[in-house]
Order: structure tokens, then sequence, then C-alpha cells
């Protein structure tokens, strides 16, 4: 089948005709922040997806008799003090927290979404008092918020995401709402509503397609803050429980040993975070740039 | 708010007391002298006036009033979170303005992407590195934050610089990033063209003219990272093992010690909406266009 054959217009490589999302997708290739971001991301991922496949150990194990060794050739990050391999500890570290954040990630991103449409479409009376609401529940930082709902619910995967979800989804719906703000007094707005469009359909079906890209760069850089706050509750004792290999977590439970010396036990973790935290800020940073180029 | 808050979380707190093995009727006899079986109202009545006559009730763990811990927290607190705000202004500012004056030569660069390398970062991430750099390799620093009994100050602050550190990181790169864009607008500005123009010399310029409208968002932003800032303390006191209102709030929470938490978190509101009223105020000193009280 030849291009001419297909009236619809496929993405082609033509870079006279690209779509509005091939030209993000086209200029996001080229982005080295987007690209190096992006490389750390999918490394860790790979890590939680197939790294109990070939870490050399088992990350659970322990041998109490080789507890605390330092780096060595047959234990490359040392051991802890359950004398588990480190090494692939960190490996497989990324699971818990990569399922924890982009979930609450995405009910952060529904709930906000959601909201934001609502008051940004009916303004007025409405959107005085959410708007209000949603101020107050900004003002109180993410930790506190969670430690309350956490003690109140106690601790679980569950409760991690519905509290980091819904303490982020205020900000994504302060996001929605400004977009739709601007997009309401839009001609396609008024001939929907000249076609007796329900609220709804007005809304969700013409209104969020065209208010995607906030919100898509809005999900990449609350993704980085979710890590944030999920890896913050580990180490607070407050999310992912043991036994699990978690980062946040190791450190939690290594780190009053640091004093004598023992700091492949943390080193490690810390840096773990540290690059996937970095990483997902780069791939965000690429995303904000390539819609706002 | 809070109040509530304290009260939805189920978990009955004589049970919480007592432990799971506990008699029934010892626990019933505890909630009542606690007074925690009376009605909400009543007991949010209570509560309100108490806390307004200093009384922030009494500790359900330690028995005894929660006002002393509170106070002694949050000056512990206080003294940290001062540290870290005395070094990261104006250093951050500073950042900020040699980073603009420099736009996009390397030195910016290295400014803007490390100040916001540093900023993403939680800070018990940038605290462990930290404490093994400075604590545990170098042995410059010590690696908790409790200093001996009847201190000076200078060792205080010698204690408190590195649990301060990990704070200074996070906010350095806001501050930097208001205080660079701030200049870069300010500089791009008519007025600085026109100052520039009528020739005055360009130190002058800066002082006079840039940094003054320059560091007005600053301004806003210091305000608005109190709250931040406090979160932070929570993490940062736990992990220099530190007796600030972050840690009281933390083990409060896990004892279920309700006054002791609604009473940390109401001081932590109230210390919020002081920050933010200074800003406020300091706003409209700095901007004659803003005076309290004025139109608009």
């Amino acid at each position: 089948m030849s291009a001419t054959d297909t009236p619809v217009s496929l993405p082609t490589p033509d870079t006279a005709q690209r779509s509005p999302w091939g030209e993000v997708l086209h200029s996001l290739s080229r982005s080295g922040t987007f690209l190096t971001g992006l490389a750390i991301v999918v490394f860790w991922i790979v890590c939680a997806l197939f790294g109990q496949h070939f870490v050399p150990y088992d990350p659970l194990a322990s041998d109490i008799i080789n507890a605390l060794t330092p780096p060595a050739a047959d234990h490359w990050f040392g051991t802890d003090q359950l004398g588990r391999d480190v090494f692939s500890r960190v490996i497989v570290g990324s699971r818990d927290i990569l399922t924890v954040a982009p979930l609450a990630t995405i009910l952060a991103t529904i709930a906000g979404t959601a909201l934001g449409l609502v008051i940004g479409y009916f303004r007025g009376i409405v959107d005085d008092i959410v708007s209000r609401v949603l101020e107050a529940f900004m003002a109180i930082p993410v930790v506190i918020i969670a430690l309350l709902a956490i003690v109140a619910l106690g601790t679980s995967k569950i409760t991690v995401i519905v509290v980091i979800g819904l303490s982020f989804a205020p900000i994504i719906a302060r996001t929605v709402r400004s977009a739709v703000l601007a997009e309401r007094e839009l001609d396609y707005v008024a001939a929907a509503k000249l076609r007796h469009e329900g609220a709804l359909h007005t809304m969700f079906v013409e209104i969020l397609p065209n208010v995607i890209p906030p919100i898509l760069v809005e999900t990449t850089v609350r993704l980085g803050y979710a890590i944030f706050a999920v890896a913050t509750l580990s180490f607070m004792g407050f999310g992912i429980q043991p036994p699990s290999p978690d980062w946040g977590l190791s450190i939690s439970s290594n780190y009053g040993m640091i004093g004598g010396g023992f700091w492949w036990t943390v080193l490690f973790d810390a840096l773990a975070i540290a690059s996937l935290v970095i990483g997902v800020n780069l791939v965000a940073d690429g995303v904000h740039g390539a819609f706002n180029d | 708010m809070v109040f509530l808050g304290g009260q939805v979380l189920p978990g009955n707190v004589g049970r919480a007391i007592l432990g799971p093995f506990a008699d029934q009727r010892a626990v019933d006899a505890l909630n009542h002298s606690l007074g925690v079986d009376r009605p909400l109202l009543v007991q949010y009545g209570s509560w309100i006036w108490n806390f307004l006559h200093g009384d922030m009730g009494t500790s359900y763990v330690f028995r005894a009033p929660v006002a002393p811990f509170v106070i002694d927290a949050l000056g512990n607190s206080m003294k940290l979170a001062l540290v870290a705000f005395v070094l990261v202004v104006p250093i951050g500012i500073l950042g900020g303005v040699i980073a603009a004056l420099n736009f996009n030569r390397p030195l910016d660069r290295i400014i803007s992407l490390g100040g916001l390398s540093v900023t993403v970062l939680p800070e018990f991430v940038t605290g462990i590195i930290l404490i093994l750099i400075f604590g545990v390799w170098l042995r410059w620093l010590p690696i908790a934050a409790a200093w001996p009994k009847g201190a000076g100050f200078f060792t205080q602050l010698y204690y408190l610089t590195l649990p301060s550190l990990p704070l200074f990181l996070v906010l350095f790169g806001y501050i930097a990033r208001m205080a660079r864009s701030g200049m870069i607008e300010a500089l791009d500005s008519d007025y600085t063209r026109t100052a520039v123009l009528k020739g005055l010399p360009w130190r002058m310029v800066i002082w006079r003219h840039v940094l003054r409208n320059a560091l007005l968002p600053t301004i806003t932003v210091i305000a608005t990272q109190t709250g931040y800032l406090i979160g932070g303390l929570v993490v940062i006191e736990t992990l220099f093992r530190y007796q600030g209102i972050g840690s009281l709030i933390f083990t409060a929470a896990r004892g279920k010690d309700f006054p002791m938490l609604e009473a940390g978190i109401l001081t932590i509101g109230i210390v919020y909406a002081v920050a933010t009223l200074i800003a406020d105020f300091l706003y409209s000193v700095l901007n004659p266009r803003i005076r309290l009280g004025a139109e608009q």
C-alpha cells in the first residue's frame, strides 16, 4: 500500500506534514535531557521487572556469618546486618517504589483532572468554594497529611497510594482548571453548547482532549514528587514494609549503624533513589520543553 | 480540622496505651479518666478553650502536660530552621543573581542544573550522603544533632551544621531559581535600560534598580517554603535524632498520642500562618505599589 492510498494521514517521516503529536515526539527524540532521563528510568524499570533473574544472590536470603562484610569481589556492594547481598537488594529494590509511585500519580491525575474540569467549566460559586478547600489542603505538607492518614488507616501500600494520590490531586486540579478556563471561551465549546450537548459531554469529550498537554506535563512532574514522597514515607517506616528490599526502607533499617562506618549498607540505596528521582525529573523537564516550544 | 483529623483516626486510645491484652474494663476506665468517652463536640470545645489558655492538654503516653514538650521542641526546631534559613537565603539569592548575570554561560548552567538536581532529591537521601561524607569519612561534623547538655552557642551551631545542610540544599534550588528569573526579567526591563542610558555606574544599577525589583517574588517563594520546611523537619529530625517539633509529631503519631499530635500540628499551623503574614508584610514594605490597606 502506497502512501497515496491512505487519505487518513498517519504520522509520516515527512517533516512538512507532522501531526502535533508527531511534532512533540520528534522534539522529544532530539532532547538530550529527555533521553538521558528516559534511559535511567527504563534501566530501573527493567531491574524491577527482571532484576530477580540476573542478580547474583537472593535479595531476601540472610547469611548471618557473612553479615556486614565490606564490598568485595563476591559481594560487590557488601552485605547488610543480616548478611543479605546489598547489590542484589539495590537492583530489585526499585520494584515497590515503581508500582506505588506511578499508581499514586495516576490516581492523582484522574481525580485532579475530573475536579479541575468541573470547577473550570462551571466556575462561579462551585469554583470559589472548591478552590479555597484545595488551597487549604495544599498548605499542609504532604508528609504531615500522610502521617495522619497512615496512623488512621494503618500502613499498607494502598494507603500510601491513596494518600499521595489525593494530596497531589489538588495541584493537578489547579493546573487543569486554569487550562479549562482558557479553553471554555473558545468557539468549539460554544458550538457544543449550541448543539445542546450536555455539560458532561462538553467537559470530557470536547474540552478534555484539548487540555491533555498540560495534564501530561503536570503528571510527569508529579511522578517525580510521588517518588520523593514514597521514598520518604518508606524511610519513616510508614510505607512499604519489610522484608521488601525497598531503598527507603533499607536506609531506614541500616542508617543507625552508619556511625560504625558501615557506609555500604546505605550509600548505594541513597544513590539509587537519587538516580531515579533525577531521571524522572529529566524526563519531566524534557516533556515540558517539548510541549512548550 | 486538626482536631477532627485526630479524632477520626480509629484506634481506641485506652487500648493503644494499655496494649491488646488489657482488660476491657480497665480500657473503659482509662478512656473515662482521659475524657475521650465524652461526645466529640464537648471535647472539641474544651480543647480549643484550653489551648487558648495555654493548656495544650495532657499527653496520653507521658501522662504529663503537653505544653512543655511542644515548646521545647518548637524552640529546637526554630534553631535548626534558623541555621538553614540564615545559610540559604543569602547564598540562594547570591547564586541566582550570579546565574542571571552570567545568563546562558557555563556558570549559569552549573548553578541552575545543580540547584535543580539537589532540590528534587528527598532530604533523607541528601542527608545520608552528607552524613557519609562529612560525618563518617571526613569526621568533620557529628552525625547526631543532640549536643551535650549546657553546650554553648557555637557548640550548638557546630552540631546543627550537618542537619541544616539537607534543608539548605532543597531550598537553595528554589530560591536561586526564583532570584535568577526575577533578575533576568528585571535586567531586561525598560527601567534598567533607562538607568544604564542615563549613565549610572553598573554596580549602582544592579543595587538600586535591578535587585530591588528582582527580589520581590523571591520573598514570596521563601515564605511559601516554610510549609515545605516543616515537612522537611519531620524527616531531618528523625534522621539526626533531634528533639524538634517534627520528631515530636512523628513520635506522637506512632504512639497514637493524640493530644501531643494535635498540639504539635496546631503549633505548626500557627507558625505557618505567622510566616505567611510576615512575608505579606515584608512584601508591602519592599514594594511601594502595594501598601497595606491601600486600594486593591
